[in-house]
């Protein structure tokens, strides 16, 4: 297989240049002859520099140049202003259908990666700026690194989208810093959301010789790279401990992360933490050769494309709602009323001034209520102050913003009013009516319903049209998702401002038609409904819950202990009035919370424990239907395929992207399933209870060969 | 509101120049190192450099920055030595301000901080200047008065400085073209001499240089210099700026960027911190000149300066007079009575071969006089001078602190 086929594969490829130049760097009286090679795509910050094959040959080619410069004593490699390198370029990833190209991703890395740690004068990275996954691991080649003090993120993410860090990162990281320092960062890091390190990390953790400071990080970098070559600064590193049981501890430590993490639905930690383990033994060749493999394997397979897809989701299709109107018809928005002073409205307070900054006044039924919400958003301010996340004059600015009332006429002058108050028809009718006789004709309401029809809420008012369901979920601050629930008669400057303040909350937003539930808690739900209807069928609670491992980030009755047992008896009742065909409230739900149970699991060091209290009160059914795990789960993914199925066939959104963006940012499912829709066509579910695919082949999956 | 007993006395104090530090000067324009790098990010690598050199200087101490820069907007704006001082990572409490006095820009910051100094109300100052005349050619957005021409206030080729140089070789028909020819021969010279024994690079803070079609490269050294010129390369240059002239490239300082800074300190506080002293100030001057001769400016300058110390053209030992134009370095040397090649003027090569970035060079001439005062400990006065356009010249009358006889405790009786 040429070089040729592997870069066709690439035809989107962003080149990033390497511009080779000698540079004679002084030290005192002496001076080095460095070679400096630049890599720059010739974009803005915005777009990082990448590795594509076309940039593989271009940095090949820039070491030849490098090393043929006469008299070079060393070779030292840096990116464009503001950013050193992102990794490599996924763009063609998704097209790959053989194997044998999918090696070549690896093998290509490492041909022209191991040319710096094979190069006869010294190497050196100097991190100047964002550094991630191939970016990182470009610099492990050379014999020293240098990283820019306040450097915004550097990381290898390659768990977290379904690789492993094949370009040397796995051989090369514990090799340099142990293993307990490697699984840090290429297991925990990764899959605790992709978490980044900053440069005090990068140098106590040992990746980096040398942190240096922006404003002359270029300079100060190649002094001392300088001072290095001439033997006038020694580098001194941690040794590695070799011994067999502490890379072991690491590693057990490491399986057990992505257990809990991906309760081994994703093959790439595990991939990830047997290269590790082989690091401690091999040899270079022999490690790299194996990530070669592990790389092939992992882009040959289904979790990968499938977080490819969410990936961008996530990236792309959260910035840009589909389905949402020009944001052209937004209305300003400079001063906000929130309607009730409970916990959750007292977070959407705390949200709205910090983002948008702009007066927020909320109102309760009387004085106590309203001051124990203004109590709660001051609370939250003076501990993000302790924090030092927010500066003692912007807890001033935000506190004078905030102002709560018993009078609901304070509204009269706001741009949108939220309302937060209790999830009852009336109530809410009752509240929108005494909101329309105060608010300007040109204020948006919205209401944070979970479950209500937003219609219905809309429907005995003046100006239906400017009602908008937002629903944010629990907790506000943390959570990225917002529906943005479009009623009947809701019209587009509405819908467009509701967006728009969305986008400044700095929420994933994605529309829905009003429908019961919306999209995640109507899918949670039927998730729930149908384990519940399977344990009551008379599987046992283990085997039911272990059947959704890596579906979502916990089991559903860890979830239900979460939520609370009569919060989840009300959702399920709710939602069996909206949809009495599909979903069943449980009776042994019912006894538990009759029972005053809370939860069905004890949590004994960190595991649950089924409550035997809790099972003396189920009942077991006269002639009960016992499934194995597989069984339960064919049911559970065929019953959401259905569920699915419905809701866009009812236009409830408009395509499958919008659910899976929904559920990995309203209820954490992971990318190695796509969010859902991916997973649900990856089993056959999709086909067995609707007769089709979700996506096309090729979209979140395998191409067709 | 109760007053105090009684005011603190104030007590003029001894000013020391602590150390000095440039970038390499670049050619201005497109192909210039500079071209794709910033005029604000070459002051702060010499703030940077000024403050890594001198680690006992605590950086809140520095009671004010001083930036200098002729066209104060893009890059060499917004109040460049405030901002100069945030961007090299000074404490937020130091305060900075712009100066223009043209090509005196930096001499003036360090006589205006030096002045704060003497006077008590500061102890330590960080004075420099900047020029990016690639990004901000000569004349950028100025609009002279209509006046000028309808009052015929100044003579109109006052604003080009080429032609008041040419209006120099008028006035004194005796410095020929020949005699300026050879004097840039020799700067030329005598800057390749300095550089051969590394006595520039030790005021030179390296600089990253920015292309984006190059990548990232490394300025160590000046740009402009064309070592190894004769007097016959220059004989066949052409006059710019009048035909048959006699004012060339060769025998001026050519268009450049770079930038200056450096540290002043009372005298008293510098022992106090273990600051070392390169030069102690003696006294300043600023005079007027008709704006279409500037370069006769250094002249009534130095008058003055000298006569305010005391001195007199004899006692001085050493003199780093600006090359703007080799014409009028000649102007003030033949006032003087100054052989052309005398070798206490400008020992190292000046302008002609190094660069003038405009606003910078008071500075460069200051660093260049204290590596002299170490070199030549005989010698106990020098001075710095340049001419400056709009018809201007400034003076600093500077003290060896190398000499046998100098003394911390001294006042300038002694002298007299």
């Amino acid at each position: 297989m040429s070089q040729v086929d592997f870069a066709a594969i690439f035809p989107d490829e962003v080149l990033t240049r390497a511009h080779v130049r000698a540079v004679d760097v002084p030290v005192g009286a002496q001076s080095v002859r460095m070679a400096l090679i630049t890599l720059d795509n010739g974009a803005d910050h915005t777009r990082p520099n990448t590795f594509g094959p076309a940039g593989l040959a271009e940095l090949d080619q820039a070491l030849d140049e490098a090393f043929a410069i006469d008299g070079v004593a060393a070779v030292a490699l840096t990116g464009k202003p503001f950013g050193f390198a992102a990794g490599a370029d996924l763009s063609g990833i998704g097209s790959i259908t053989s194997r044998e190209v999918a090696a070549q991703v690896g093998r290509a890395g490492h041909r022209v990666f191991s040319r710096l740690h094979r190069a006869a004068v010294p190497t050196f990275c100097f991190y100047n700026g964002l550094a991630l996954g191939g970016g990182v691991e470009i610099g492990l080649h050379c014999d020293y690194r240098t990283v820019l003090t306040q450097i915004p993120a550097f990381g290898l993410p390659e768990c977290y989208l379904g690789l492993v860090p094949g370009w040397g990162g796995c051989w090369l990281l514990p090799n340099l810093v142990g293993p307990e320092r490697a699984v840090r960062v290429i297991i925990d890091n990764a899959l605790n959301n992709n978490r980044m390190l900053g440069a005090a990390e990068v140098l106590a953790l040992g990746i980096a010789d040398a942190g240096f400071a922006a404003a002359d990080f270029l300079e100060q970098s190649l002094r001392w790279a300088a001072e290095v070559v001439l033997g006038q600064r020694k580098v001194t590193r941690d040794p590695v401990d070799r011994d067999e049981a502490t890379w072991e501890a690491a590693l057990a430590r490491a399986t057990s992360i992505a257990n809990t993490r991906t309760a081994k639905a994703a093959p790439a930690p595990y991939r990830a933490v047997e290269l590790i383990r082989a690091a401690r033994t091999v040899d270079r060749a022999v490690g790299f050769a194996a990530e070669d493999e592990a790389l092939a394997d992992l882009i040959m397979g289904e979790e990968l494309r499938a977080g490819l897809y969410a990936f961008d989701l996530v990236q792309h299709r959260a910035k840009r709602p589909a389905g949402a109107p020009p944001r052209a018809l937004a209305r300003p928005v400079t001063s906000v009323g929130v309607v009730g002073a409970g916990l959750m409205a007292s977070q959407l307070a705390l949200l709205l001034l910090r983002r948008l900054e702009v007066p927020v006044v909320m109102t309760d039924l009387d004085q106590a209520r309203v001051e124990s919400g203004l109590g709660h958003v001051h609370g939250e301010i003076d501990k993000l102050v302790s924090a030092k996340r927010l500066s003692p004059d912007r807890a001033n600015r935000l506190r004078g913003l905030l102002s709560g009332s018993t009078d609901r006429s304070v509204f009269a002058g706001a741009d949108l009013v939220i309302e937060a108050v209790f999830e009852e028809m009336a109530v809410k009718k009752e509240v929108f009516a005494e909101l329309e006789a105060v608010i300007a004709p040109e204020c948006v309401l919205a209401t944070n319903t979970s479950s209500l029809s937003v219609t219905e809420m809309a429907a005995d008012l003046t100006h239906p049209e400017r009602v908008v369901g937002m629903h944010f979920f629990n907790p506000v601050a943390v959570m990225p998702l917002l529906e943005v629930v479009a009623a009947e008669r809701t019209d587009e400057s509405s819908l467009a401002t509701a967006f728009a303040v969305a986008a400044t909350l700095k929420k994933t937003a994605v529309v829905v038609r009003d429908s019961p539930a919306f999209i995640v808690n109507r899918l949670l739900g039927r998730w729930m409904s149908e384990t519940a209807r399977i344990v009551d069928a008379g599987t046992p609670i283990p085997v039911a819950d272990s059947a959704s491992a890596g579906l979502a980030p916990m089991t559903p009755f860890v979830l239900l202990g979460l939520v609370g047992l009569p919060v989840a008896l009300h959702t399920s009742q709710t939602l069996h009035e909206a949809f009495p065909d599909r979903f069943a409230v449980s009776a042994n739900l019912r006894r538990l919370v009759a029972a005053g149970r809370s939860a069905v699991y004890t949590w004994v060091d960190g595991a649950p424990r089924l409550d035997p209290e809790v099972l003396s009160l189920f009942e077991q059914p006269a002639d009960p239907v016992v499934l194995d795990r597989a069984r339960v789960r064919e049911q559970i993914l065929d019953a959401l395929a259905e569920e699915v199925g419905l809701m866009l066939a009812e236009g409830v959104v408009g395509a499958p992207e919008d659910i899976d963006l929904a559920m990995i940012t309203g209820a954490g499912f992971p990318l190695y399933n796509g969010g859902l829709t991916p997973l649900l066509d990856r089993t056959g579910a999709s086909e067995r209870a609707t007769g089709s695919r979700f996506l096309p082949r090729g979209r979140a999956s395998l191409p067709p060969e | 509101m109760p007053g105090s007993p009684e005011r603190a006395r104030r007590q003029v104090r001894e000013v020391v120049f602590v150390d000095g530090v440039r970038t390499p000067f670049g050619k201005a324009g497109p192909t210039g190192m500079y071209a794709e790098t910033r005029a604000d990010d070459l002051v702060v690598k010499c703030i940077r450099e000024l403050v890594r050199r001198n680690p006992s200087l605590p950086p809140d101490r520095v009671d004010d920055v001083a930036i200098a820069a002729t066209t104060q907007t893009g890059d060499q704006g917004l109040t460049i030595g405030r901002m100069a001082a945030l961007l090299s990572g000074l404490p937020s409490s130091v305060p900075g301000y712009a100066i223009d006095r043209m090509c005196a820009g930096a001499m003036t910051a360090v006589t205006a901080t030096a002045a704060a100094i003497g006077v008590g109300a500061y102890e330590i100052a960080i004075a420099g200047g900047v020029e990016h005349m690639g990004h901000h050619p000569m004349g950028e957005g100025v609009d002279p008065n209509p006046r000028i021409v309808a009052e015929r206030l100044v003579d109109p080729s006052a604003l080009v400085m080429g032609q008041t140089a040419e209006n120099l070789h008028d006035r004194f028909p005796g410095l020929t073209k020949q005699r300026a020819d050879a004097f840039a021969v020799t700067s030329q010279a005598r800057l390749a001499e300095a550089y051969r024994r590394g006595v520039i690079q030790r005021d030179l803070v390296p600089v990253a240089t920015r292309s984006a079609e190059a990548g990232w490269g490394l300025a160590t050294r000046d740009e402009p210099p064309r070592p190894g010129t004769t007097v016959a390369d220059l004989a066949s240059l052409k006059t710019p700026f009048r035909p048959h002239g006699r004012v060339t490239a060769g025998n001026s300082a050519g268009l450049n960027d770079g930038a200056t800074a450096c540290l002043l300190a009372a005298e008293d506080t510098a022992v106090a911190l273990g600051l070392t002293t390169k030069m102690r100030l003696v006294s300043f001057a600023f005079a007027g000149v008709e704006p279409e001769v500037m370069g006769v400016g250094p002249v009534p300058a130095t008058e003055k300066a000298l006569a305010k110390a005391g001195l007199s053209m004899t006692d001085i030992g050493l003199i780093e007079i600006n090359e703007a134009f080799a014409v009028q370095v000649l102007a003030f040397l033949e006032h003087f009575g100054i052989a052309d090649e005398d070798p206490r003027v400008n020992p190292y090569g000046g302008a002609i071969a190094l660069g003038h970035p405009l606003a910078s060079s008071g500075v460069r001439l200051m660093t260049q006089l204290a590596t002299a005062f170490a070199e030549r400990p005989e010698v106990r006065y020098g001075i710095t001078t340049m001419c400056i356009g709009i018809g201007m010249g400034g003076t600093v009358i500077w003290e060896n602190p190398h000499h046998a006889d100098y003394s911390r405790d001294h006042t300038h009786e002694e002298s007299k």
